[in-house]
This record gives C-alpha cells, structure tokens and sequence, in this order.
C-alpha cells in the first residue's frame, strides 16, 4: 500500500479499492476468530482453497477469512455472499458440496443451515437467525465481512474516514465535545465517562502524553475484546488515533495479553500497514499531526487490567498498582498525563465521529448509551458474542438472543462483571441493561462477561471459585486485600466441604466490608462482589451447606455420595469398568454397589452410566442407602427366563 | 500410570542436583548470541525487561538462569527485579518444560460446565499438578484463566491442539495420543 497524503487522496482510495471489487462476484468467508479456529476453521480454510482450484474456480470465487462472527456455539461459520447464505458447524468434508452446489449452482446445502431448536424451521440468512436478529451490532459488525489482515477491507467499508474527519474538519476540543456529548461510558467496567478522562488528560500541564489501549483482557469468560483485536484491529486503531489528536498525544501503546496470540499477530500487522499508508507516523493524512504506536505484551497478570498496574508493567516493572490520586490523566506512564481506555471504548470512537454524538445517544438507556457487546457463555444454548443495545433485558438477552438453557434445566442466575461482579438471580431478569441498573442489583457491567448458571451450579462454589481466581491473581501489595481475599476463601473453602459454622456469613460479610473499603485498587475492592451477592439472593444455599451438609446443586464434593440405584441398574457394567479406583462391585447380571469406603467422588460412573437407565443418583444430606444383599443383587432378565 | 515426584514450580533447593543437570541438556538450544539478539532488538533498555523475557520465554520455553544472568548485565537491571518479574507474571517458566504442555481451562464457563474434575482427571492420570512438569520431560500441567472458547467448554489445550467439551471420562483417551 501506498502513503495516502489527504482526505481527498484517502477517498479517492477507497472509490479505487471499490471500483476493483464486483459486489455480484460470489465470495465465501470463514470465521476465523480463536473460537472457530479451537473448532477446526484451519482445515476447513485449506479445503476451501483446494476446492476452489479443483472445481475451476480460482479467480472467480473470492475467499476471505474473517474475524470473529460471534455464533461461537455454531462455529465454525462459512458465509456465501453475496447471498448471504449462512452456513454452521462447516466441516472439512462439506466443502466439495458447498463449492458445486452454492457456489455454482447457486443453491442451498440444507443440512447446514440454522435450525431453530423450537419451531425446526431453517434460517438461510444471518439476518434470519434469532442470535442474530435481536442484536445491534455497531462496532462488532465489521468483523463478518473484512479480513483483518487485510486494510483495503478496512478502507473499503469508510475506515479512516473517522479520522480524516477529525484531522480536518474538527479541533481537538471538539473531538472531545463529541465523545462527551455522546455519553460513551468506558467499557472496561466501571463505566467512567471517556470524554471527562480525555478532557482531564489534555488539560493536564506537560508537553509529552501517552495514550494506551488496555486489551489485558483477564475476566475468565470474557473475550469480546480478543474478538475486535483479532477481527478488526485497525478500528481500534483508528480510535486510539483520534484520541491521541483529541487529547495532544504523540505515543501510545497497545497492550495485549500474550495468551491472544492471533490479537498479537493482527494488532501488529495493522500498525505497520497503517504506518504504511500514512495513518501513523509523522504529518498524518498531511495533517501535520504526528502519532506512533507501540505494541507491548502483558505477560500475564490479571491485576494488570488495572490502570496503575498496567501502567506499572508498561516501564517493566511487577505490576502492582498505586494510589490513586494523582490519577494516570495527571500522572501516569513515567509521570506523564497518561489516558487508558479498553479496546472496544476506543473502537467505538470512529462511529461516534462518524455518525455524531445525537445519534449515538439515540441509543441506550438515560445512564449508558450505544451498546455492549457481552459474552454470553455458561450454560445457554447459544454460546457466543453479542452485541445489544443498552437497555436490553436480560431475559431477551439470554433467552432471545442465546437461545435460553440447554437440556431444559431451570435457570439460576447470571454472573455478570466477572471476578468483580455479581450473580442475579431469575427475580431481576427483566432489569435493563445498563451500568447503573446492574449495579443496584449488585454485580456490575464489568468488561461485559456474562455466565449463565443454572439448577446445577451450586452458588457457594461459585462464590468460592472467584475468591480463588482472586486470591491466586492478588498482587499481594495491600495487607485488605491479601489478607481479606484468602481469609474469605478459607471460610467458603471450609463452608463447601461441610465444615461451615454458625456465623460464617457474618463473617464473610465483615470481611467484605473491610476488604472493600481498605484495598488499595479496584481489584481487593470489588472482590468481595461476588460473595455478597451469592450471600444476598442466596442464602437458603449457605445455610444448607452450614446447617444441613447439604449441596442443594450436588457439586460440593465433601457433601455428596454416589450411588447406585438398585431398581434401575441393569448391571451393564460400564461404570464398573470406567471407575478408576474399583469401587464398583458387580459382575455381569449382578446389580452394581459402590464401595464408599474405596469412591473417590470423581463422578465418572453418573457420567458414564447410559441416560435410559439413569441407575447412578447423587445424594446430598441424607445418608447413603445400605448396599442391597448380596443375594439379592442377580438379575433375571425377562427374555432369557423365557 | 502411576505418580512421580516433579519440578518444582520454581527454583528451589537442588539446584545443582541431578535435576539441574538434565536442565543444562536443555538449555544447548539456547546459545547466547540468540539472547543478544533479542536484548538488542529492544535497544537495550530496561523498560523493555518484560518483552525480552517473554521473548526468550518463546524461544526456549523456559527460562534458564545463565540467560537471566545475561539479561541483568546487559539491561542493567538487578538480578532480584527479574526474579520478582518472572515469579510475578504467569508466562515465565524457571524449569524446564515438558515436550507436552497441557493446559486446562479454568474460565467461569468451563468452571459451571465440570473443568474442576477434568483437571483432577488429568492430575491423576499424569501424577503433577499445576505449575509442574514430570520428571521424564513428557507433560507440563497449567491452568489458564479463560481460552476465550467458551462454547467448547471445559477445553483443554495440547500443544496449541485444541480439546473441547472435554469430560473425565474422555481424558484418558486425549492423553493417549500424545508419547
């Protein structure tokens, strides 16, 4: 690519790169986002290009590999347009079919369309799909229809056009009237208003400023923001550019975990073809404005999604975070006026620029405009990345949108925000989506994971498993948070495996307390979330774990026994032979019995019994029944006694 | 199989024992001029500590003690700062990796749908637990936090071999394929 000296010589690009392109010549994507890749787009990728050179295609069929669809559940997702027809779970071996029948013949392969699991009809369209239908997708749209290694594909859908815009046709005090009057609230999680940080950052006295990108993506079950890194890093990009103009930056940095290994790859292709075409660098677009871009990888610390700890490990040091104030925007990265955003803050930036703050505020609730893209995993039909509307329910969410629980189980709650988040239960589903909605119910917005639990998760191990994550990631720098995070998980700990006492959730609300008002950064301070919230809509839980030794859910493995059921074993000897320690007794027409002295609790049998028989129960509470008499144990089948 | 003694998850007594000798066969790969490479595409400078780590960490797969010696007498930094920074951050390894690395995901999503008794199945079945690597140099055990394929889930990562909607009872015939 060239270097691209004006706005007038941007467009005149992008008509070019139009101009080349035939919208009527047929063109297949694959998602190939980390998802789809764990699912197998690799081989699916090299049957494409075989296929299209062994049926006598090549040039007349375009293939591009695109980044994230979002379907994670469905993956991986091929893509024919210009039709647009949508095909799922492609395999290696359905390629030779898609290549003669639609790509040639121009018909449909039916058994790879979307059927809907409740009326059994078929959606031929992206657009059809109710996953698809009950989304806005602003920022993640993009991502189904450009290769990210590729910025033509960019500059063919208006990228750069944002910033052109703003090089030109705006003074850096109005970019930052615009992202203000547009409300955009940061999406890394506590949802602070970007144009105030902006605003703060410029104001602040020095003449050297920073700009960053906070991709330290670390929420376990969240990974939208791996998703637009890897699928569409120059609108990031793009972002960061107009942001660093915004606020007189001349260096920023983008920081990505090093376990997104495809985000690195993609974010680092970007910025050498956009420094390339002009877009960074020196005198951009002509502009005379000047902005380079460095990529650092986080080596691995949850904490570091914190500012002050990123910032920390920017100059290479251990992570851990400072006090605040002074505040990076006044004293950040080597002292400097420093503005960090996440990664989908900033892709938002070019569509405020683009389509103005009123339009941006059309959407959303009062609080939070735009939209939020969440991942949405758990257990919900639809697995995958959404992208709605603030304002949004929760129940469209997971039951429009995701589709609603598998195996017909009872929903539980929602995990929202991650390890600083908070479970809501059935009775808040209708609560609007939006930062300060989730926040009085007690978890909040968070990086935008969102985990479905339902009648299986039991709410004192969840409680539980974030406390660990959290005592495992805790810098250790501040004494309330150290020292509160694994006393809280001491007491859960011993809650889960039946040695709970009385005044256990007293304490575990104290601690709380403390905890969050002592900590040093948001991590000790939105730790105890998780608990409290468990402890606020679930109690009954906690009590009969303290009280009762009972898991009402059957996961605490202290508390539950296996056992088989005497009436219903027909003593096929699968779980006898699958059991790893022999605990099984049996034989062929003997009715089996766990050895409970010798059952190590591993569940092996309960998953391996067949589901027509269902003889392996879970027990929790009560004791387990004695074993049947051994004389009683032989089966006579009905035929053969014939 | 049965459970053997492993690595521990970081420098510990020994050093210089038989353990430390089988660590020298693997550090041959990693000559110096490969670490001046690195050292000097990052100009030398200190801040950019992290970067050559995890590049030498990329490289070699772990991070042998003659090549931090070298990265603290050429970055200038104190050799106590670079064990604070690789004990620190969860991509350095201070022992020799395994030829497998097996990682388990213990994302939310993989937490709700039973990853807690696939791990303890593969614990089991290779005899360490997470942070450690065997004996023979065959498997290194992590967890990670999230894989970000939440639909998989529980998933388990071989060698950049993805292993979705995983169940004790299918562990045994994953590890199988590995040798």
């Amino acid at each position: 690519m060239r270097r691209i000296n004006s706005p007038a010589d941007l467009e005149g690009l992008r008509k070019d790169i139009l101009s080349k392109r035939n919208r009527n010549k047929p063109c297949i994507t694959l998602c190939s986002g980390t998802a789809c890749h764990a699912s197998g787009s690799e081989k699916v990728a090299a049957a494409i290009e075989q296929e299209i050179e062994k049926q006598g295609l090549k040039g007349e069929v375009d293939f591009r590999r695109t980044g994230c669809h979002g379907f994670c559940e469905k993956g991986p997702i091929a893509v024919i347009y210009p039709e647009e027809i949508c095909y799922l779970q492609v395999m290696p071996e359905d390629i030779s079919e898609i290549t003669s029948r639609t790509l040639k013949e121009k018909k449909v392969v039916d058994r790879l369309l979307y059927v809907d699991p409740n009326t059994g009809e078929k959606a031929t369209h992206e657009s059809d799909i109710p996953f698809y239908k009950n989304q806005e997708r602003l920022v993640f749209g993009p991502n189904r229809r450009i290769d990210p290694k590729s910025i033509e594909d960019y500059l063919a859908i208006g990228g750069y056009q944002a910033l052109a815009k703003a090089l030109f046709e705006m003074t850096p005090e109005q970019v930052i009237r615009e992202v203000k009057g547009a409300n955009l609230r940061g999406r890394g999680g506590a949802g602070f208003p970007a144009g105030m940080k902006w605003e703060a950052a410029r104001n602040a006295p020095g003449e050297t400023k920073y700009v960053i990108v906070n991709c330290d993506e670390g929420d376990p079950g969240a990974y939208m923001d791996r998703s637009l890194m890897e699928g569409n890093p120059h609108s990031v990009l793009e972002g960061l550019i107009i942001g660093a103009y915004a606020i007189g930056s001349h260096e920023g940095y983008i920081y990505v975990r090093q376990e997104y290994p495809l985000a690195v790859e993609n974010v680092g292709i970007a910025i050498k073809q956009a420094e390339q075409c002009g877009f960074l660098g020196e005198n951009i677009l002509g502009s005379g404005f000047d902005f380079t871009i460095q990529m650092h990888r986080g080596a691995g610390a949850f904490v570091c999604g914190e500012e002050t700890s990123l910032l920390m490990s920017l100059e290479g040091k251990a992570g851990e975070p400072r006090a605040r104030p002074p505040y990076p925007a006044t004293k950040g990265l080597w002292d400097k006026p420093t503005n960090i955003n996440n990664v989908e803050t900033w892709a938002n930036i070019p569509f405020i620029i683009n389509k103005g703050a009123d339009f941006f505020t059309s959407i959303g609730t009062e609080g939070s405009k735009g939209t939020k893209i969440f991942s949405l995993v758990g257990k919900v039909n639809n697995t995958g990345l959404v992208e709605v509307p603030m304002g949004i329910t929760l129940r469209d969410i997971i039951y429009k949108v995701g589709g609603g629980i598998p195996g017909g189980k009872k929903f539980k709650a929602v995990q929202t925000g991650g390890p600083s988040g908070g479970c809501i239960p059935e009775e808040h589903l209708d609560i609007e989506v939006d930062f300060d909605e989730l926040a009085q119910v007690g978890a909040i917005m968070g990086s935008g994971g969102m985990i479905v639990m339902d009648e299986d998760t039991c709410m004192v191990d969840v409680a539980r498993y974030f406390l660990a994550f959290l005592a495992d990631e805790s810098c250790g720098k501040c004494v309330p948070c150290r020292e509160g995070i694994r006393q809280m998980l001491k007491i859960l700990t011993n809650i889960s495996e039946g040695k709970g006492k009385e005044g256990d959730i007293e304490l575990l609300v104290e601690l709380s307390e403390t905890t969050r008002n002592a900590s040093l950064c948001a991590l000790g301070k939105t730790a105890p979330n998780p608990v409290l919230s468990t402890i606020r809509y679930f109690r009954d839980e906690y009590e009969a774990h303290i009280k009762e030794k009972r898991c009402p859910a059957y996961v605490c493995k202290e508390l539950i026994s296996y056992y088989i059921d005497p009436d219903t074993c027909q003593a096929c000897m699968i779980c006898l032979r699958k059991c790893p320690v022999e605990a099984i007794v049996g034989g062929k027409n003997q009715i089996h019995v766990i050895d409970q002295e010798k059952c190590i609790k591993c569940g092996t049998c309960f998953e391996v019994c067949p589901p027509r028989f269902g003889a392996v129960k879970k027990i929790s509470g009560e004791p387990v029944p004695p074993p049947i008499p051994e004389e009683a144990r032989t089966i006579i089948r009905k035929s053969k006694a014939k | 199989m049965k459970a053997r003694s492993a690595f521990p998850p970081s420098y510990g007594e020994g050093a210089g024992t038989g353990i430390m000798a089988r660590k020298k066969v693997r550090t041959v790969a990693m000559d110096g001029d490969k670490i001046d490479q690195i050292i000097d595409k990052h100009q030398g400078d200190a801040s950019s500590l992290i970067q050559v780590l995890l590049e030498i960490q990329s490289e070699n797969r772990w991070l042998p003690k003659e090549a931090l010696d070298k990265v603290s007498e050429k970055l200038h930094v104190p050799f106590n700062r670079i064990q604070h920074i690789t004990t620190f951050y969860k991509a350095f390894s201070l022992v020799p990796r395994g030829r497998y690395e097996i990682h388990v995901c213990m994302g939310t999503a993989c937490h709700v749908r039973g990853a807690p008794r696939v791990l303890e199945k593969v614990q089991d079945l290779i005899g360490i637990t997470p942070g450690e690597t065997d004996l023979d140099l065959k498997f290194s055990l992590e967890t990670v936090n999230c894989l970000g394929c939440c639909a998989l889930g529980p998933v388990m990562v071989i060698d950049g071999e993805y292993h979705g909607k995983m169940a004790p009872a299918k562990v045994e015939d994953v590890l199988k394929n590995y040798d």
